[in-house]
């Protein structure tokens, strides 16, 4: 006799969640994966190992670290920011930080182009100061993706931060500890689980990113070209099965990576004392 | 004196939450500041520790002042109302932190940090929870963690807010009498905060009373007991049976051996001050309506007639065998003899 659960609706709800993700994700990754499979092994080898694409797994990957960690940093501090001081205008710029969600990425990658190009109003002044080039360069790549993958991190943090018992701090200050020592040893600690999920988030979502990315990214084959224009280039050339390569490999990639935040997320955890 | 406080004022925004309090707190006691909520005490605690900072007032810990120092330059121990333990560390952990946060020059060696948790551990008798992380304890675990915390800085002032507060009642109870006798043995001076007033009595050494902002009394707990201030302190500390004259009759107070009073026209009586005999007709003031069992008390519950009518509730209480041998019931008439009233204005 099948045992009854003690919530209802399991059945319903466990059928529906299989069929979604059948239709929506499964289905068609695997379609992915069949149409890989009209290359030969030696035909495969040779689209992953060609140097192009190489070049463009690495500026992808690295830029998308590089831009999560940075937005990692930044969407901290702004979420810091937003938890602990009042400030005149605080909602309005609470609702900005969303706005990267719901912009079409072109018109940000546009703006931000527009912006950050040698003779844009801040291109212009970092390139007199600094001497550095931003947009039309690897760097604008890394760029777009912060700009993209900050809300993330912000909107992970906030609540977390939100609910960090206060009387800690005053604890720690209680005992001794100077300002330094209680946010490195306290409040970050408490933080970090979730700041690495605004990590993998605002990371998985910049490797996939194209849209903002191909306007500022100048495009330049083995500098400053990103996996996905690489992909649509294939399409474009109805190199429908190589396309599908180079997608698989990314998922595999992203996947693994994300699958190690998840794990060190977990030691961290345990560490911590939070099963 | 190891505690001096001195005209402290505090208001947030229009309310008024302390002003003018003056305080002196000797070496070695465990002070209660006890009051109703909203009577500005955790404020006051917090003061002292330097969590807050008062409007006006100066504040010495033992000698110095320290009114503009911070917190972690006062050495002091404080305990918070929901222990606030680091939740991301083991117990062990949580208590060696204030040993290890000091400066390089004064942090002792990992060895003898280890040797001192371990001898606080066995002082709260916890030794066997040092690997554990504070979600995994008790409540009254999590209390005596946070305290050996506190005291692991060697504080030349322990502070406590609500300590018994978010515990059961039977916790509450053995916690009680354990910080009592701990505080024998380590004789810091302590000070700590509460509202339930049979916990002050029976744990403080001396009771601070504070009612809205002001400190109402200060003394040992028979002091405060025995000899009330004034109608707040009466009323707040025990049960009292409150007698306005003149608008109650006061035949029946006279009639009952209560001598009149020269100042003050409200008698507080307790209700182990109040007798009571059997009686018929005349000699009766009042009509047992209830009692209850307390354990080694009885309490009775009385209905009076006032002078225009209406009935007054009293309440006295009396020893178990004292009871039996009245040999009275609900409905029967009594006798009321006060042996000792208050008089308050």
């Amino acid at each position: 006799m099948p045992q009854s659960h003690i919530m209802p609706g399991f059945r319903p709800a466990i059928s529906f969640t299989l069929v979604y993700l059948s239709l929506i994700v499964l289905i068609p990754l695997s379609a992915m994966l069949l149409k890989t499979f009209q290359l030969s092994w030696d035909e495969f080898w040779a689209i992953l190992t060609n140097q192009r694409v190489i070049a463009s797994f690495r500026v992808t990957f690295v830029s998308a670290l590089s831009a999560a960690a940075v937005a990692g940093i930044f969407g901290f501090i702004i979420a810091w920011t937003l938890v602990r001081y009042p400030f005149p205008g605080k909602r309005l710029f609470d609702a900005l930080i969303d706005l990267p969600f719901a912009l079409p990425t072109a018109v940000a990658g546009i703006v931000l182009a527009t912006i950050y190009q040698p003779n844009g109003v801040i291109g212009k002044l970092v390139l007199a100061v600094f001497g550095v080039q931003i947009a039309y360069k690897p760097l604008g790549i890394v760029f777009a993706m912060i700009f993209i993958g900050l809300p993330f991190v912000v909107r992970t943090i906030e609540p977390v931060l939100q609910e960090f018992d206060t009387a800690m701090e005053e604890a720690a200050a209680s005992l001794g500890a100077n300002r330094l020592q209680t946010f490195i040893k306290v409040i970050l600690p408490n933080i970090l689980p979730a700041a690495l999920t605004g990590f993998a988030l605002a990371f998985a979502r910049a490797v996939g990113e194209y849209g903002s990315v191909i306007f500022i990214a100048g495009n330049m084959p083995y500098i400053s070209e990103i996996v996905p224009l690489l992909i649509i280039t294939k399409l474009e050339q109805y190199d429908y099965a190589g396309a599908t390569a180079i997608g698989l490999v990314m998922l595999i990639l992203s996947f693994i990576l994300l699958l190690l935040i998840n794990l060190l997320q977990g030691w961290l955890r345990r560490r911590n004392g939070q099963l | 004196m190891s505690i001096i406080l001195n005209n402290i004022s505090k208001q947030f925004g229009d309310f008024t939450a302390l002003a003018n309090i003056n305080l002196d707190i000797p070496e070695g006691e465990l002070v209660a500041l006890l009051g109703p909520s909203g009577c500005g005490k955790t404020t006051l605690l917090r003061i002292i520790a330097g969590l807050e900072h008062a409007d006006r007032g100066e504040v010495f810990l033992k000698g110095s002042e320290v009114t503009d120092q911070p917190i972690k330059n006062r050495q002091i121990g404080f305990v918070f109302q929901h222990y606030a333990l680091f939740r991301h560390m083991t117990v062990f952990d949580n208590i060696a932190f204030g040993l290890r946060v000091k400066p390089k020059k004064e942090r002792l060696h990992e060895t003898e940090i280890k040797k001192k948790v371990h001898a606080l551990l066995n002082l709260v008798q916890l030794d066997w929870l040092a690997n554990r992380f504070p979600e995994q304890l008790s409540g009254g675990q999590r209390q005596r963690i946070a305290l050996a915390r506190a005291l692991a800085v060697e504080p030349s002032v322990l502070l406590l807010d609500e300590p018994f507060g978010a515990l059961d009642a039977s916790v509450r109870k053995d916690l009680r009498l354990w910080l009592r006798h701990l505080h024998h043995e380590l004789n810091v001076t302590s000070i700590f905060v509460t509202h339930d007033q049979e916990e002050a009595m029976e744990v403080a050494s001396q009771i601070v009373v504070l009612n809205k902002g002001h400190v109402e009394q200060q003394g040992s707990p028979s002091d405060i007991y025995d000899h009330p201030a004034n109608a707040f302190v009466s009323q707040f500390i025990g049960h009292t049976n409150v007698f306005e004259l003149g608008q109650q009759d006061t035949f029946w107070l006279k009639n009952s051996g209560l001598p009149t009073p020269e100042t003050g026209k409200v008698a507080h009586v307790r209700p182990h001050d109040i007798g009571l005999d059997k009686a018929t007709g005349e000699g009766a003031q009042a009509i047992l309506k209830d009692w209850q069992h307390l354990g080694a008390l009885i309490r009775v519950e009385l209905l009076s007639k006032d002078a225009d009518g209406g009935m007054t509730t009293l309440f006295a209480e009396m020893p178990n065998e004292q009871f039996k041998a009245l040999q009275i019931d609900k409905g029967d008439k009594v006798a009321v003899r006060i042996r000792h009233a208050h008089w308050f204005h």
